[in-house]
């Protein structure tokens, strides 16, 4: 019986049965809001928001969902993790309406990137996810951070700029994308994935069947640990406003060049 | 405060994004009191090298070749770099490498991270930098709550200086192993003279109103006069009319060129967002209530596909002189 069991764990290593995927997700604004500030340019004024998942990481979840939904591939469970307040929750049931199996919210106000990548590694040491996704970025705070920090504290190889990922006899291949040109790279699991456009080809929408579903799916709220954050943001401002546009007409190409010649000095 | 530098080179040589990087630390330095070291991994000749000095590097450390990008151990080489010359700030660029790896100098070294920065420090004691965020929307004023500081600039904000001066070249070996990589290459595929759109001073743009992917030779011929890279609006990558690696836009490519001219593109915000920190922006749409004149500079109202012909002659006209 136990050397059954030996040569049964002894399969699994070879072929990593049963990948768990996790996708990190970060609650923002819709891409169209207009940006504004309150409490003397402090704060993001967050009244008349829409709230979506940032644009990357929707991507991000929709490959997961992909390379779950291919019997080829030995991805048998997707979660989604944010760490956000309670108005966070209805972006989580999206990626859950989307295909996502669980979801975990880790329950704080996301003070700085350090702040948010230590809290989700807190977590993570605690559980067996074998490939960890995050979006390039986030659309509102742009930091690019979260991914490379956490996968520092966990110690663990990362790829950044991926914009293919698949599995291939229980090896994870990656595109990269590099200066002028691409990479395929392979990489040891547990691994953390930093990827772009080009990952999935669209965002995957959810269906109705999907959002009925969302609302029986578990999703957990795990209670934040202290860290100090690393920066702190003090305050907030919005571009000088353009001078307007200089019109020429169609005819007169030859007025606008002159302009990017001797007035903008551009060409 | 001693400054380091992590610098990129292609085959060889070092762009215009490193001697940005470089003049941007040298500022600091001047504004705290230290100097630039600039850190180079793989083969270069020590010309090139030295060359940096031009930028304001009083030394060039160079480390020989580490292979293809693996994150923890080019993390290890920075971080060792940063132990030798006592680094209180290091600057990336807030490119592909950059963002793979300031977030991981950022943990190892408990530092800090402002990236995307776009100007030098307001203060340095507090450490207080402007960056970009909501994606060029707005800026936030981020203040470094730890003693070192790690900064990645974003591309063409800040101005090359020259200073006429010389780096001295020392070989630096960090004592780590190339082949412990976790990230194996199994190939390569390069473009080479392609100008690259992240680079490129002048960039060509195409939108829907170019009607079909069939319409792009007078924007290729037009790139090719102006010695520019070519980009395209979403919809245009979506539907196939070019690769996804020319989108432009908030979730495909951001970029800041010198001159963004825009072909038959009403501007769409997400459109802008990858857009807005050009230097001069030039729209060429139908309609004249496009966003896009809001954000440009220089507009015809017009059908793009019209325009452009006139537009290569009067651009090889100006090219001629």
């Amino acid at each position: 019986m136990a050397c059954y069991q030996i040569s049964f764990i002894f399969v699994r290593l070879l072929t990593n049965i049963d990948m768990n995927v996790l996708v990190c997700i970060s609650n923002v604004p819709d891409t169209t809001t207009k940006v504004r500030f309150v409490n003397d340019n402090t704060e993001f004024d967050t009244s008349g928001v829409q709230w979506i998942i940032n644009p990357w990481d929707e991507l991000a979840l929709t490959r997961a969902m992909e390379l779950k939904e291919d019997a080829s591939n030995p991805v048998a469970r997707v979660t989604v993790l944010t760490v956000g307040q309670a108005a966070a929750e209805p972006t989580l049931r999206k990626a859950l309406a989307i295909g996502a199996d669980d979801a975990i919210r880790i329950d704080a106000r996301p003070v700085d990137a350090f702040f948010v990548a230590s809290q989700i590694a807190t977590v993570l040491r605690e559980s067996d996810y074998s490939i960890i996704i995050n979006g390039i970025e986030s659309s509102d705070y742009n930091g690019s951070a979260v991914g490379g920090m956490l996968s520092e504290l966990l110690g663990l190889p990362s790829v950044s700029a991926i914009s293919s990922l698949r599995v291939e006899n229980g090896e994870v291949v990656i595109i990269r994308e590099i200066d002028g040109g691409k990479e395929e790279l392979t990489v040891p699991t547990p691994f953390i994935g930093v990827v772009q456009k080009g990952i999935a080809k669209e965002p995957r929408i959810a269906a109705m069947r999907g959002i009925m579903m969302a609302r029986q799916k578990p999703l957990k709220v795990v209670p934040a640990v202290e860290v100090a954050p690393l920066t702190e943001t003090v305050e907030f401002s919005l571009p000088t406003p353009k001078a307007p546009c200089k019109m020429f007409v169609p005819d007169d190409v030859k007025g606008l060049l002159n302009a990017l010649v001797n007035e903008a000095r551009v060409i | 405060m001693s400054v380091l530098v992590y610098t990129e080179n292609w085959d060889g040589r070092f762009k215009k994004l490193s001697h940005e990087l470089i003049s941007y630390a040298s500022k600091i330095a001047e504004m705290t009191g230290g100097s630039v070291t600039a850190l180079s991994i793989g083969k270069v000749s020590d010309g090139e090298l030295s060359k940096l000095g031009n930028f304001g590097a009083s030394t060039v450390l160079s480390a020989g070749d580490a292979g293809v990008l693996d994150n923890q151990l080019y993390t290890g080489i920075i971080a060792a770099a940063a132990e030798k010359v006592h680094a209180k700030v290091i600057v990336l660029a807030n490119n592909n490498s950059g963002k793979a790896l300031a977030p991981r100098m950022s943990v190892r070294l408990k530092a800090g991270l402002a990236s995307g920065v776009t100007a030098v420090p307001e203060s340095v004691n507090p450490f207080v930098v402007r960056r970009k965020v909501f994606s060029g929307k707005a800026f936030a004023k981020v203040k470094i709550l730890s003693g070192t500081v790690i900064l990645s600039l974003a591309q063409n904000s800040f101005e090359v200086h020259e200073t006429g001066g010389s780096a001295k070249v020392e070989a630096f070996n960090p004592g780590i192993d190339p082949s412990a990589a976790k990230t194996k290459v199994r190939d390569v595929q390069k473009q080479a003279g392609k100008i690259l759109l992240t680079d490129a001073e002048i960039v060509v743009s195409g939108g829907r109103g170019m009607k079909s992917g069939n319409n792009w030779k007078p924007l290729e011929e037009l790139a090719e006069v102006l010695g520019a890279a070519l980009a395209c609006s979403r919809p245009v990558s979506d539907e196939g009319w070019r690769s996804h690696d020319e989108h432009t836009g908030q979730t495909g490519k951001i970029i800041a060129p010198n001159l963004y001219l825009a072909f038959g593109i009403s501007g769409a915000i997400q459109h802008l967002a990858g857009v807005s920190s050009s230097k001069c922006i030039v729209a060429v749409n139908t309609d004249k209530d496009a966003p896009i004149f809001e954000a440009a500079d220089y507009g015809i109202v017009g059908d793009a596909l019209k325009v452009l012909p006139e537009f290569i002659k009067e651009a090889r006209a100006v090219k001629a002189q």
